[in-house]
């Protein structure tokens, strides 16, 4: 009697056999892995709970707010002018496409027409800043994957551009270079050629990094078929940038809510296919290209001209009168302190920053301070697609997720 | 001035429950009363002339001196039609709550818990709300409140600061 009992345990032992539950089992269980908040491939502090089934991703809960420095708060304390620099500290690699976004949205509170060879400044540097955020993921990403030579290419090509940056405005990163109504400076000769060697030289370059990746059965391997996301759901969750255009959806403000000098340059959007982790790739690359496309037609349109807008009331007067004519400091110091007086409303204003749709919505009551400021940060909305991307791939292909979307906590946690 | 065809199309559709219908800007805006928010809401995902299949953001806004203190605001993008709408809905303090609009665009999940965390708004039928970036077992209130103090509060209060320097 007590061998048979053993022998059926044996055989009894699956788990959806009718009595089982009465019968021993082996026992299994879901184990709970914290992923960060200190961990090389999540690209700041972010923590995620990844629920395992062996290797395979069951659920993971993004647990976010490392960052969180309040800035939304902040911008309720400070005039317009003000908050700048701190949109700079949002996605700090991407600095002057957050003071672009920014001052578009409060242009378009104040109904401000920018001059016209200021637009084209913008888009000029709004590129090279694009140029250095692809550069920037390319080789964080590829570095997440286990492709380290991509970075150093990277980055040796990113350098140039940060240096540029400095002879242009003094900062490399943290750069403050709009302003509301207009641009800080005007490029010099020097940079106008440095920019155009620039133009000549990288190419080539990008070519060079695709040799590493395109044939690389690695790469392949770990972005094909990887993080497969549907134009529906891309969609439903409010993807945007690469993300939203790698899984079909020709979706890129430049081309149609346009802006700044985009209308008057030619360029395309790069559109995927399956929305996977190699188109994704693929789309960032191909808009490298474009950028360069982008720059070079608005460096021979370019006319010359006033670079900020003929608003004394709200825009800051040139630097050079502010140090030698005392009205100019007299209102260089009021609209700082002070501010001007925008007009009661709200609006919101998108801008396709190279992670994706960065919003700003403005309330305003009057006076120099806005009433509400939100950002519509795309990390932060790129995170809680996270879930349903990784769902059923392996724990390694979580680091290859961040990477797709180009995740900064800075922006992300806000 | 004429109104704008998506706002007509809207008034046109509810007989009541629309309390203001705004275009500034080029910005286009619904205020709808809270107890139609969702109907309103289904009607701009799922009608085809509407076909608001993208959601931009969602946020919040505090008037503390009105009655009805909070105002909640999703913004939608319709990627085939290429149009905005702005819908709005007040809440009082007292009964802080409004529909989730999660069941129609899957976005709004963490976007709705950024806005309970910051400003203390529910959201019926969530289905997973809790704060998102303050941590979860903080009780000081809600940061992006008018009477949040800028520089925070809670532990800090507690610091015994020296009134002068000791020599």
């Amino acid at each position: 009697m007590a061998f048979e009992d053993q022998r059926t345990t044996v055989y009894k032992i699956h788990p959806e056999h009718p009595e089982s539950e009465t019968l021993p089992t082996l026992r299994t269980e879901e184990l709970l892995l914290n992923m960060g908040p200190q961990h090389p491939s999540t690209h700041g502090v972010l923590k995620v709970i990844l629920e395992l089934e062996g290797e395979r991703l069951v659920k993971s809960t993004p647990v976010m707010g490392y960052l969180h420095r309040g800035v939304e708060k902040l911008a309720e304390d400070g005039t317009y002018h003000q908050f700048i620099p701190h949109t700079d500290r949002l996605d700090y690699v991407c600095a002057m496409y957050n003071n672009f976004a920014y001052c578009r949205a409060v242009e378009k509170l104040l109904n401000l027409q920018v001059p016209e060879r200021a637009e084209y400044l913008r888009t000029i540097v709004a590129e090279v800043q694009r140029i250095i955020g692809h550069q920037f993921w390319l080789s964080a990403q590829a570095l997440d994957i286990g492709a380290m030579t991509v970075f150093f290419y990277c980055f040796r090509d990113r350098e140039i551009l940060l240096d540029w940056f400095d002879e242009l405005c003094g900062a490399r990163l943290t750069t403050s270079w709009y302003r509301i109504g207009g641009i800080e400076r005007d490029l010099t000769p020097s940079l106008i050629d440095k920019l155009k060697q620039f133009l000549d030289y990288f190419p080539p370059k990008i070519d060079e990094y695709q040799v590493f990746l395109e044939k690389n059965r690695i790469w392949l391997g770990r972005t094909k078929g990887v993080a497969v996301i549907s134009a529906e759901d891309a969609v439903n969750f409010g993807l945007s940038g690469p993300v939203l255009r790698g899984s079909g959806v020709d979706y890129d403000l430049r081309k149609y809510e346009p802006y700044s000098a985009y209308p008057k340059c030619e360029f395309s959007v790069p559109v995927g296919k399956n929305g996977d982790t190699y188109d994704r790739y693929w789309i960032r690359v191909m808009e490298l290209y474009e950028s360069v496309k982008i720059i070079r037609q608005c460096l021979e349109q370019m006319q010359d001209g006033p670079i900020m807008a003929d608003a004394p009331s709200v825009t800051l007067p040139p630097k050079e009168r502010v140090f030698t004519n005392l009205e100019s400091m007299i209102q260089q110091f009021k609209l700082f302190s002070q501010g001007f007086d925008a007009p009661p409303g709200e609006i919101y204003c998108g801008t396709e920053a190279h992670k994706g749709e960065l919003g700003f919505y403005i309330v305003s009551t009057g006076g120099g301070k806005p009433y509400r400021l939100k950002i519509r940060a795309p990390s932060f909305i790129h995170m809680g697609a996270f879930d349903h991307m990784a769902r059923g791939y392996m724990i390694s292909d979580a680091c290859t997720i961040f990477g797709t979307y180009d995740v900064v906590m800075g922006e992300c946690d806000r | 001035m004429s109104m704008h065809p998506l706002l007509q199309r809207i008034q046109q559709t509810f007989s009541v429950g629309i309390t203001g219908l705004t275009e500034w800007r080029g910005d286009v805006a619904v205020t709808v009363s809270r107890d139609k928010l969702h109907e309103v809401a289904q009607f701009l995902h799922d009608d085809p002339g509407m076909d608001f299949d993208y959601i931009v953001h969602v946020s919040s806004v505090d008037w503390p001196d009105d009655e009805e203190r909070f105002e909640v605001v999703w913004e939608f993008y319709s990627i085939r039609k290429r149009q905005r709408i702005r819908l709005k809905t007040r809440v009082p303090e007292s009964d802080c709550v409004v529909d989730s609009l999660t069941d129609l665009w899957k976005g709004a999940d963490f976007m709705e818990r950024e806005v309970f965390d910051m400003m203390g708004i529910r959201f019926r039928n969530h289905p997973d709300l809790r704060r998102i970036l303050m941590p979860d077992d903080y009780t000081e209130g809600y940061p992006l409140r008018k009477d949040f103090p800028l520089r925070g509060k809670g532990w800090r209060d507690t610091f015994e600061f020296l009134d002068e320097v000791p020599k």
